[in-house]
């Protein structure tokens, strides 16, 4: 069957949901042209992090999770707090939309084709049968698979962080860009044929070709060099879908369970413990000031910075620049908008000054840098195979999707508390897919008898 | 059943919570997450009732039918009482939320106050408790069949709707007026918020005769509707203040020193701005005063100022501000609705 070492290792780097990385940024008064302004601002709102110097080291401000550090003012600490919880919340619901619209393209694609629910064999790396006489068989064939499956993994990822600890670059990119070659353009041409199956859809040989010539090429040029963040973002999204089909579709029933047990578990001690191969992937990459490697990592906005313009009033600098730390991907300014809500509490000025004293005002006041949370598309892909599993299960029932789905996003929000808190790369499996998978055995043997035999009799509760 | 029964089955069930998650929620973070973690309380408790349900059933009589009615009828009430113990939970969650929330901000307010926290945990547990409803009947009117073929209601999937709709209201008003009970103490609003909900359900079993049934739960999400509106502050006037968009007329008027303006051959040049502390507050209404009127005189200290003084220069801006300049100093003047807490 479908078989390639290529598509192990893009799940195996990103189970790690990451963070700030606190040490290597300078502090806010460092860039303030006048220290005595820090403490007369600390009354005002400021929604800055501290900003790095150079934008060498704000490369490693791109892994910065919603922890914010500031300088200087009494009141740091709360302040500090305040803004952890306020860009907590909104970077919450930046990872909310994406792993909801994942989930949600997969639960589609689950109930409408029914290609991805049809057993077509098993990969190679589950090679023991589910078809079996006992119930005994079937569970230690289901624990062999797993055994396997995992070792594969870790060896993947053993491998992977030797290549970069070594620095074998081109390696490592030749094999991300073959397997992203794999996924936009083989599997998006399967699941294409699919779908047109499904649909009835009369389509031809020369229009497909240029529908998956155009989708790949941008895909590619998205996710491994530059493009529009949303569009990257859109990329990064599709091809988890992807993998998830290929692996709800290939996992045997009782063996994906298990996986998802196992690789969550596996998730927290890679990522958790001092020589987990994640960890140190993800401390080698904080140490060289690297960002970890294109098409591995969901990053949920673009890191941009305002430039602290002079006390007095002088227009004369730009108001913000073009980012240029990562070298794979180029990152528009928009700063309006974050420059418009900053401008709440200055004071109305006379309207001929306004233009270079809102700047001025601006530069002083705020000293924004917009941070993202990171999330790695294994857990995208987990996250997606568990629900896809939920409806594409034996009763196909919506009560037992709606319930891991919400598992999962409660799971998700308290990891981020969590990473607010610790301010370091957490793993972003155990606790969703542990709530997900109590939610999925109890909704579907609990909740869905009780609701199926309410919803019969019409009964509310 | 096709995709139309299906559409029009969704929109009348869900309509109402889709417009007020759109409006009031989707842009507020805080409440999205609010939001989420009231669905996910809904869920555990549905959870236990069902486990409790499952319970039972297995200890009882399965094949005795009317055993097992009478044991759906109990697994309902035991999942209404659930419902509203999360409910409480989730409140004092809230509460310790809220007062973290605000120990951790500047000003020592909370960003969401307890009542739209309410109204968000009200519509989590009605989105919840309808979507579990509701889903699966909705899911099976698109695909091929006939209603009520062997004699039962053709109705049976715009009833569902309506209910489901009906439902999702409830809870949303009765989230509203328990978390105000639980403020205030008013045990005997919790009682009523617990008896109609129970009401409620009891109703449903009436089911299939809709014309007892739906009217009266809808009799009772329009009172409970009213009762959380007034418990929520709202008022006839409030709604034809509303109604004829009148403008809302600020009641306060508050004084931030803006700036430190100095002069300099002879053009007025403003020095960074400071601190926009909030030096005063006016609890009473004053109209707009006209231009170059002397009213009264003023204070630098933070007194209330019933109508600023303002000397020449002064600029009035679209938002209602006004500049106040005395000496060397700018006071920004402004009309704010909200005094201070």
């Amino acid at each position: 069957m479908i078989s390639s070492d290529s598509e192990e290792e893009l799940y195996t780097e990103r189970t790690a949901l990451m963070s700030a990385n606190s040490s290597a940024m300078p502090s806010y008064q460092e860039r303030d042209g006048t220290p005595g302004s820090a403490n007369v601002q600390s009354n005002w709102r400021r929604l800055a992090a501290s900003q790095p110097a150079n934008p060498a080291e704000r490369s490693s401000g791109t892994e910065s999770g919603p922890a914010s550090r500031d300088a200087g003012g009494e009141g740091e600490e709360e302040e500090e707090e305040e803004l952890i919880l306020k860009y907590g919340a909104k970077h919450v619901i930046m990872l909310f939309v994406p792993v909801t619209l994942c989930m949600a393209v997969v639960v589609v694609t689950i109930k409408s084709v029914s290609f991805y629910t049809q057993k077509d064999g098993q990969l190679i790396y589950t090679p023991f049968t589910e078809d079996t006489d006992s119930v005994g068989q079937r569970i230690l064939n289901s624990i062999l698979n797993t055994l396997i499956m995992i070792s594969v993994i870790v060896v993947m990822t053993i491998i992977l962080v030797l290549l970069y600890k070594y620095r074998c670059y081109k390696f490592i990119h030749g094999w991300l860009i073959l397997s992203s070659l794999l996924l936009l353009f083989l599997f998006t041409y399967i699941y294409l044929g699919e779908v047109f199956k499904t649909y009835n859809v009369a389509m031809d040989y020369p229009t497909l070709i240029l529908i998956i010539w155009n989708f790949g090429a941008v895909g590619m040029v998205c996710i491994h060099w530059k493009g529009p963040l949303q569009l990257q973002q859109a990329y990064l999204i599709m091809i988890s879908a992807l993998m998830a089909l290929v692996f709800i579709k290939y996992l045997p029933e009782w063996s994906a369970w298990v996986i998802l047990g196992t690789i969550s578990i596996y998730d927290l001690i890679a990522v958790l413990c001092p020589k987990g191969p994640l960890r140190m992937l993800v401390e080698t990459a904080q140490e060289r000031n690297e960002p970890i490697f294109p098409a591995l990592i969901y990053s949920s906005t673009m890191v941009w910075l305002v430039t602290m313009t002079k006390r007095s009033v002088d227009p004369g600098e730009p108001l913000n620049y073009t980012c240029n730390a990562d070298n794979y991907r180029d990152l528009e300014i928009e700063a309006n908008h974050h420059v418009a809500e900053g401008l709440d509490n200055v004071a109305d000025l006379p309207p001929t000054q306004i233009q270079g004293v809102r700047q001025s005002a601006a530069g002083v006041e705020e000293l924004e840098e917009e941070k993202g949370v990171k999330l790695g598309l294994g857990d995208f892909i987990f996250y997606s195979v568990l629900v896809g599993k939920a409806a594409a299960g034996a009763s196909g029932d919506w009560n037992t999707t709606l319930a891991c789905f919400i598992a999962i996003l409660i799971g998700l929000c308290l990891t981020l508390l969590l990473l607010a808190v610790f301010k370091k790369a957490l793993p972003a499996l155990p606790i969703s897919i542990t709530f997900g998978l109590v939610f999925y055995f109890s909704t579907d043997n609990l909740v869905r008898p009780f609701m199926d035999t309410l919803a019969f009799h019409q009964f509310y509760i | 059943m096709s995709a139309a029964v299906f559409f029009g089955c969704t929109f009348i069930a869900f309509g109402p919570a889709f417009g007020l998650l759109l409006f009031t929620v989707a842009g507020d973070p805080l409440r999205v997450i609010i939001l989420v973690a009231g669905s996910f309380f809904w869920l555990v408790s549905l959870l236990f009732s069902s486990l409790l349900w499952f319970v039972a059933v297995q200890l009882g009589n399965k094949a005795n039918a009317g055993v097992q009615h009478g044991l759906l009828m109990m697994g309902a009430g035991a999942s209404v009482l659930l419902q509203e113990a999360f409910r409480f939970a989730y409140y004092k969650l809230l509460k310790k939320a809220d007062q973290g929330l605000a120990a951790m901000s500047e000003d020592g307010r909370s960003p969401i106050s307890i009542g739209q926290m309410a109204y968000v945990s009200g519509l989590a547990f009605g989105v919840a408790s309808g979507a579990f409803s509701v889903i699966n009947v909705l899911s099976d009117s698109l695909g091929p069949g006939v209603v009520g073929i062997h004699g039962d209601s053709p109705y049976f999937f715009l009833t569902s709707a309506f209910l489901t709709m009906a439902v999702v209201l409830l809870h949303t008003s009765w989230g509203v007026v328990f978390f105000d009970a639980c403020e205030k103490r008013r045990w005997l609003s919790l009682m009523m918020v617990i008896v109609t909900h129970l009401l409620t359900s009891g109703l449903t079993f009436l089911n299939p005769r809709y014309e007892w049934s739906l009217p009266l739960i809808y009799g009772l999400t329009i009172a409970t509707g009213g009762w959380a509106f007034l418990t929520a502050g709202g008022s006839v006037r409030n709604v034809w203040r509303c109604v004829t968009c009148s403008r809302l007329t600020p009641t306060f008027w508050s004084i931030q020193l803006c700036s430190h303006q100095l002069r300099i051959d002879g053009q007025s040049q403003h020095s960074q701005p400071l601190g926009s502390d909030l030096l005063a507050f006016s609890p009473l209404p004053p109209p707009p005063p006209p231009p170059h009127t002397h009213t009264h005189t003023h204070t630098h200290t933070g007194h209330w100022c019933p109508a600023p003084r303002r000397t020449r220069g002064e600029h009035k801006d679209s938002d209602c501000n006004y500049l106040l300049h005395v000496s060397d100093w700018v006071f920004v003047v402004k009309q704010t609705a909200e005094g201070p807490r």
